[in-house]
């Protein structure tokens, strides 16, 4: 265990509950945010290989094989084509911040990425509705570390956000915490199902006093996944715990972005709000699967100065 | 350029700049003549147009004199009768021709209008080009609907607009657009720093307007006069500085010109303890930070609930140092350069002021050249010249308050009333606040909010008239002049006893000051029909402004309890009417009785507007009182003509000090009698009889009276007119005896002329 993890801390709802959040004001912050900052040239290229770096590869889906998962990991080894490496100029290939995966993949990810130094995550308790017995969601747990797991991202029950149950919820999230062990855990609060902007600030500053190592926005099976107010708000949220505790509580947004775009806009979003310490792997990951191909694509565009195609590049 | 690992390691953004390219090259047209009778004129007399952000010349543009003004109001005269008598869906047709092509060139105008005025592309080109578009559409519709929507209405005639150097385009549209589809034709002074996008919507203009619908006349404050002076201008429009606004009421005083004035402001920003403070740090950043401070209705008084107070500093400092200062033609720059040297050293002189004042300033960075970074200033008092002055510039003052009412109190203690901003996530306490705060602009959880539908303009010395939406229209259109003859100035009344006949109980009128009767101030009366009449003097009208100060309580009434008190005192009324009638005559007792009636059915029902802006944004335009009106009444139908116009004055809730007919004053003051018996409060109607010329000055010149009708003589009008200057109060003076017995004793003028509009914003979204 780092001795700077967050540790869990006893429950204070009034560090959230006098805290407003207006939803068109975060829009609007949100969307002029992205249109006021945009790295240009070397600088694009630099926010996109950062974007590799804090990625968790993901594939979360019911036709998930050992082969599949194999694959995805032979990607996340080599996330890029020789040729846009030397392009770039870079000494060494780049590589994703984890692969996350089910707990039954986990096994054969460790297998797939060993020596890589590149950690597994899994989803656990219950993923993605989280609504399962509490034993079982913590054998889950404990199963995937078992397994491997250095990361497990956890889902939270959205229900009692929903009923304000905070005692619940923080005991819920501490209890998981405490089963991760050495893993380190991010918490899914499941933001479109939440909801409301409140919720999720709510929800964010209890997963922290529960001792999340990060905090994560959807399962990416929800209706909305990541949505940029959505972060925004959660940012905030990390910013008020750390200015009381001291703490760097890590984010991830999961689900929906796709485009290498969306890569830049997040971490415009993670710089503009909290800061260029907060683009590192250690407190900022991208849940994404398709997202790669497409910064793989601007990449090969950058070097060449030609449009690139998706079929030249290696498949996740 | 950095390589890929050293960018890695920065993660800085790099420049991301906006090629100047295409803007340049049509610059290579300079230098520039006026745009005049669809052609633009040889050149003359030039001087330079700088891009402040580098401080090199664009572009060298003509200065315009006194003759070029000549000619362009000649070429606007010439087209005015045919483009008002364009049918309106061609006109509509021309005006939507404008916001096409205008968003053709967008990106030309936006990178244009950043060269030359500082302000970063990112809001040249995602505000102020979109928004004066907007504009464009929004009027072509009206152009189509004027018709319909405003009958009995004509267009002025020829319009000269005067716009300022902060938003020009955007001004340029706020003012051209609704000028032109009312029917109007302009000439177009743009600010002398920024004339440039002026000179390329000319270039459009000349495509698809007729000659001379639009001119424009570069030049600098003298050829702004020269537009103000001249004799065939029917309306002026000015944006720009309280002080010029000054100037330009008391040069048009008389002239018979329209006009109405969008000046400075020192807009308060107030933030409730249970505001979403995120939120309102944003706000801060939309409010003072953007366009450089630059901005008339910019949130720069800063009042924060002493509960949040220093965490909402502390997080101002925090945001405020991450906003990058910059070349404004770098798309990810956030503040740009001040629009000129001039403007720099000004910024930098109250600055320095308000420091030696005690303030504490806060800067993010240090000023260098036309560069100011964003900045606060604390720890000051509201006598520092930096709470007290507008700075225009990115730097706001901060102040705490405890509760809501210290709150109002701070932010109405101010000259201006432009704008404010109010942030709580309580609608109670909200809409409390925005009903309460002087501005004639009021965002809820949000600032600088901006939409074609949506009236903007001022209250106070923030000047008056508002542009945008349905409010808006009616700033460019004229109502028909009043049938009856141009009054003829009364000589003042001789402190003297006259014929007061004999026999009877003798009969002592009163003044009628905060519900009281009470004898004149200087203990003269003067003869009048019917028996002396007490003779008030400044001191008179003095306390009668005083009493209705006093008398807010009638401002805070229902519609509905206002209308009780009109219906009595038409019931009451009734009940003398024989009184009367021995004063006036039977006929206009009984139309007095009537017109009573008429304001006591208006008085709950002149509702605001949903105004559709933008989407998940509520905008209503509400009808607000102005406060303390002085009303100098018509000296013919000295009843009738003292209830047609203080009636419709307090319906809608103002209180009144009234100047009855000089001639005739005795009808007014048994008036007094029958408000006793009304329930009208004390202080509501306030009656001072006298010299309509003198007392109609006195009021003019009163700082604590919010708006002014004066139905008198030339004279009387241009004197008030020209006094009003002051505290730049909306006079609605008329020359021309109207038949009040008709329509146009009741006409809609009435209504317009009793209320400001208040536009509140409340963005919403769960």
């Amino acid at each position: 265990m780092t001795p700077d993890r967050n540790p869990t801390m006893p429950l204070a709802t009034d560090w959230f509950e006098p805290v407003r959040v207006n939803r068109p004001a975060a829009e609007r912050r949100a969307a002029t945010l992205v249109a006021r900052r945009g790295p240009k040239k070397v600088h694009q290229a630099a926010f996109l290989l950062n974007a590799i770096r804090c990625m968790d590869l993901t594939t979360l889906a019911g036709d998930d094989t050992p082969d599949l998962v194999a694959r995805l990991c032979a990607k996340a080894r080599r996330p890029l084509g020789e040729d846009i490496v030397a392009g770039l100029g870079l000494t060494a290939m780049p590589r994703v911040g984890a692969v996350c995966v089910y707990p039954t993949m986990v096994a054969p990810a460790v297998r797939a990425l060993s020596n890589s130094g590149i950690p597994v995550a899994s989803v656990a308790t219950g993923f993605p509705a989280g609504l399962m017995p509490r034993d079982l969601r913590l054998a889950e747990i404990r199963y995937a570390v078992d397994q491997g797991a250095a990361e497990i991202d956890i889902v939270i029950t959205r229900a009692h956000v929903f009923r304000a149950d905070w005692a619940l919820l923080h005991d819920e999230i501490a209890a998981m915490r405490e089963a991760c062990g050495a893993a380190h855990m991010k918490a899914i609060l499941g933001t479109g199902d939440l909801v409301t902007l409140k919720n999720v600030y709510d929800a964010s500053v209890v997963a922290m006093q529960a001792g999340a190592d990060f905090i994560k926005t959807s399962t990416g099976k929800e209706a909305v996944n990541a949505t940029l107010p959505v972060s925004l708000v959660m940012l905030r949220a990390i910013r008020d715990f750390g200015a009381r505790t001291g703490q760097r509580v890590g984010f991830k947004p999961a689900g929906g972005m796709k485009s290498a775009k969306d890569a830049i806009a997040w971490q415009i979003l993670m710089r503009e709000e909290l800061g260029r310490d907060w683009l590192e792997p250690e407190v900022f990951r991208l849940g994404a699967s398709s997202m790669l191909g497409d910064i793989e694509r601007q990449l090969e565009h950058h070097v060449t100065g030609r449009y690139s195609a998706t079929h030249r590049h290696a498949l996740a | 350029m950095p390589n890929l690992t050293e960018a890695l390691a920065t993660m800085e953004y790099g420049p991301s700049p906006e090629s100047p390219g295409p803007a340049l090259d049509w610059l290579k047209r300079a230098p520039f003549g006026h745009f005049i009778g669809g052609k633009f004129t040889r050149p003359a007399d030039l001087f330079d147009a700088i891009n402040p952000a580098a401080g090199a010349v664009l572009a060298q543009v003509s200065q315009g004199s006194v003759k070029d003004v000549n000619r362009a109001v000649t070429a606007a005269r010439k087209a005015a009768k045919g483009w008002a008598k364009t049918p309106g869906a061609d006109r509509a047709r021309a005006l939507y021709a404008l916001a096409r092509r205008m968003q053709k060139h967008a990106r030309l105008f936006a990178v244009l209008e950043t060269l030359n005025n500082g302000k970063p592309i990112r809001e040249s080109r995602d505000i102020d080009v979109p928004l004066a578009i907007r504009h464009f559409y929004h009027h072509a519709g009206w152009a189509a609907l004027v018709e319909d929507e405003f009958p009995g209405l004509h267009p002025h005639g020829v319009c000269g607009q005067i716009i300022p150097w902060n938003f020009p385009l955007l001004m340029l549209a706020w003012k051209v657009a609704p000028a032109l589809a009312a029917g109007n034709t302009v000439v177009l002074k743009p600010a002398e720093y920024t004339p440039l996008t002026a000179l390329l919507f000319a270039d459009i203009c000349a495509q698809v307007l007729p000659p001379g619908v639009v001119n424009i006349v570069t030049g600098d404050g003298a050829t702004g006069a020269a537009l103000v002076d001249h004799g065939d201008v029917d309306k002026i429009a000015f944006t720009g500085s309280t002080e010029v606004g000054r100037a330009i009421r008391g040069a048009t005083a008389g002239s018979g010109k329209a006009l109405t004035l969008e000046l400075g402001g020192k807009s308060p920003f107030i933030v409730m303890a249970d505001a979403d403070l995120e939120a309102a740090v944003e706000g801060v950043v939309d409010a003072i930070w953007f366009n450089q401070g630059e901005v008339c209705c910019a949130g720069s008084r800063v009042l924060v609930q002493a509960a949040v107070a220093e965490r909402f500093i502390a997080r101002l400092k925090d945001r405020m140092a991450r906003l990058r200062l910059g070349d404004p033609m770098d798309k990810g720059v956030d503040i740009g350069a001040l629009v000129h040297p001039v403007q720099a050293a000004r910024v930098g002189s109250i600055l320095d002021q308000a420091v030696e004042q005690g303030a504490e300033l806060h800067l993010a960075g240090t000023a260098v050249g036309n560069f100011c970074p964003p900045g606060l200033l604390t720890g000051l008092g509201t006598s520092n010249i930096g709470w007290s002055d507008e700075i225009f510039g990115p730097v706001a003052a901060v102040m705490s308050f405890r509760t809501p009412a210290e709150a109002v109190e701070l932010a109405n203690a101010t000259r201006y009333g432009l704008a404010a901003s109010i942030w709580s996530e309580s609608a109670t306490v909200a809409m409390d606040l925005a009903a309460q705060v002087k501005a004639g602009v009021v965002w809820i959880n949000g600032t600088n909010l901006f939409d074609a539908n949506a009236p903007f303009g001022g209250m106070r010395e923030s000047g008056f008239g508002r542009e945008g939406g349905r409010a808006g229209m009616l700033a460019y259109l004229a109502a028909p002049a009043p049938s009856g003859k141009e009054r003829k100035a009364l000589a003042a009344p001789a402190p003297l006893p006259g014929d007061e006949g004999a026999g009877g109980i003798d009969r002592t009128r009163k003044l009628y000051v905060g519900g009281k009767q009470a004898r004149p101030d200087g203990g003269y009366s003067f003869a009048a029909p019917g028996g002396a009449a007490p003779l008030g003097n400044r001191k008179d009208i003095r306390n009668a402004v005083e009493a209705a100060a006093k008398a807010g309580g009638w401002t805070g009434l229902s519609g509905h309890a206002r209308a009780q008190v009109l219906w009595f005192l038409a019931e009451n009324l009734t009940a003398r009417a024989r009184d009367f009638a021995a004063l006036v005559g039977e006929k206009e007792v009984a139309a007095a009785i009537d017109r009573a009636l008429y304001w006591a059915g208006w008085t709950d029902k002149l509702e605001g507007r949903a105004a559709d802006t933008v989407s998940g944004h509520l905008t209503l335009a509400l009808n607000e009182p102005f406060g303390v009106m002085g009303v100098i009444c018509p000296d013919e139908a000295p009843l009738l003509g003292f209830l047609s116009t203080v009636l419709p004055a307090i319906a809608f809730g103002n209180r009144v000090v009234a100047v009855p007919s000089q001639s005739a004053p005795n009808a007014a003051l048994e008036m007094v009698q029958v408000l006793e018996t009304s329930d009208v409060p004390a202080g509501v109607v306030n009656i001072v009889t006298g010299a309509q010329a003198e007392l109609a000055a006195v009021l003019a010149a009163h700082d604590d009276a919010a708006a002014l009708w004066v139905f008198a003589d030339p004279a009387t009008c241009a004197a008030a007119e020209r006094a009003a200057a002051g505290n730049l109060k909306p006079v609605w003076a008329e020359v021309r005896a109207r038949d009040w017995a008709g329509a146009e004793g009741r006409a809609g003028a009435f209504r317009a002329n009793a209320v400001q509009v208040k536009t509140v914003w409340l963005p919403y979204g769960a």
